[in-house]
């Protein structure tokens, strides 16, 4: 099966790479699926889980990666997600989380709330 | 013991504390040269991507945008100058705040007025006791920036290059800050960040990435919305990674500044104990011999006075 190379990388580390079979993220005008072949893309991406489908080398599963805002660039088979801000589910800290979007809640802070759902998001989807 | 050698073993001592402080410092120094190091490469990854989509937008559409557009009659710029919070760093910041003055002149001589935005304790206090305007300053994370401090820097920075000119914005932003070259090197440098143009993301990015961009033709890009939208989203991410690039070089830079400075002052402490010590022994020797001379001299007078009453 044919694969793609995945970079997802953060203002301050990279936080995964690896091949993947589908990369389905959420640009301004939607989800977008990427697989291997697609057409080269540049968008923007919303703060959402980014669901990798791993393949190949990197195993069969699924990656799911909470990304708030950045970018997602796709060409010669290679594709970069770009994030100031970018957490693999498996770091995220759900109890964290849950007091974060209580807190948010609370104070009316509509970013953070939006930054506690989306990881929340991300840990359900990786389930 | 005399009381010359006692001035001198007190000066020894008080040098020899001196002498623990800045070893002390020139280690915790050289380990935060390496950790700033790191992160240098840590955030050198997004950077490359960044660039290399900002090259794409820009080669694969021809759309306008006030990042990148020269103004005709650029009457304005922005300076922003990066400097450290904290001193014994031997000329590291004085060099970053002469090469601003120096770019400043320059402006200024092609009919440009400067905003100067600072970076660091000692930039701000340069301005603030020659009386000269800041326009904005920050404070307090040169040893260690993060992203957010490049975004917190960013944020008015792009604010105020929007801006129309008549409302105080800006032309031009330029950036003056310490590229890390090696341990031993580091030199001030000034780059304009906007308005942006192709030549100058070729510049900025790393080498790799250049050569990666002339081997190929950049593919044609499919826009998710559009590409005005990507460019608008894109840029001002663009310029908070440069500028944080910026940040991380500099605090390498200063920790290497800190380091070397430290290091000739212990090696000097070390050379003003070494002579403090010779003279020390001499006037301990010169005690010696004073006393001995005193001693046999008394025993001679006291054995002619004797002689002399039998």
């Amino acid at each position: 099966m044919a694969e793609l190379h995945v970079e997802l990388v953060a203002a301050d580390r990279k936080v995964w790479s690896g091949k993947a079979g589908l990369v389905v993220a959420r640009t301004s005008s939607g989800d977008i699926g990427v697989m291997p072949g697609h057409q080269p893309l540049l968008g923007v991406l919303q703060s959402g889980p980014v669901t990798i489908r791993t393949t190949g080398e990197s195993g069969d599963g699924t990656v799911v990666a909470a990304v708030h805002g950045g970018f997602i660039s796709f060409a010669d088979n290679k594709l970069s997600l770009l994030a100031e801000i970018a957490e693999l589910s498996e770091e995220i800290d759900v109890q964290r989380a849950e007091r974060a979007l209580e807190r948010a809640k609370a104070d009316a802070d509509a970013a953070a709330e939006r930054r506690a759902e989306v990881r929340l998001r991300a840990v359900a989807g990786a389930r | 013991m005399g009381a010359q050698v006692r001035v001198y073993k007190r000066r020894i001592r008080s040098v020899s504390s001196t002498k623990k402080i800045t070893k002390a410092m020139e280690m915790i120094a050289a380990s935060r040269i390496v950790k700033a190091q790191r992160q240098v490469a840590a955030s050198t990854p997004y950077a490359d991507e960044l660039t290399r989509a900002v090259a794409a937008v820009a080669t694969g559409s021809n759309t306008q945008h006030p990042l990148t557009t020269e103004s005709d009659n650029p009457t304005r710029a922005a300076v922003l100058l990066v400097t450290s919070d904290r001193g014994l760093a031997g000329g590291y910041s004085s060099n970053a705040i002469k090469a601003a003055e120096r770019l400043t002149d320059r402006l200024r001589a092609e009919g440009k007025e400067v905003d100067t935005y600072v970076v660091g304790r000692k930039g701000v206090a340069y301005y603030n006791f020659r009386n000269r305007k800041i326009a904005r300053s920050w404070t307090g994370f040169t040893d260690r920036p993060e992203y957010s401090d490049a975004k917190a820097v960013a944020g008015p920075l792009i604010e105020a290059v929007l801006a129309d000119t008549a409302d105080g914005g800006v032309d031009e932003l330029h950036i003056v800050f310490t590229e890390f070259v090696s341990m031993i090197t580091q030199n001030p440098v000034d780059k304009r960040l906007l308005p942006l143009s192709l030549d100058e993301v070729r510049d900025s990015g790393e080498a790799e990435a250049v050569e990666r961009k002339e081997q190929r033709i950049l593919p044609l890009y499919d826009f998710e919305p559009s590409a005005e939208d990507v460019l608008d989203a894109l840029l001002p991410r663009y310029v908070e990674s440069r500028i944080y690039n910026a940040l991380l070089q500099s605090s390498a830079s200063e920790h290497a500044a800190r380091r070397r400075a430290m290091k000739s002052a212990t090696d000097n402490a070390e050379e003003l104990i070494k002579s403090l010590t010779r003279l020390a022994n001499q006037a301990r020797q010169a005690d010696i011999t004073q006393e001995i001379s005193e001693i046999v001299g008394g025993a001679s007078a006291l054995a002619d006075a004797s002689a002399g009453s039998d």
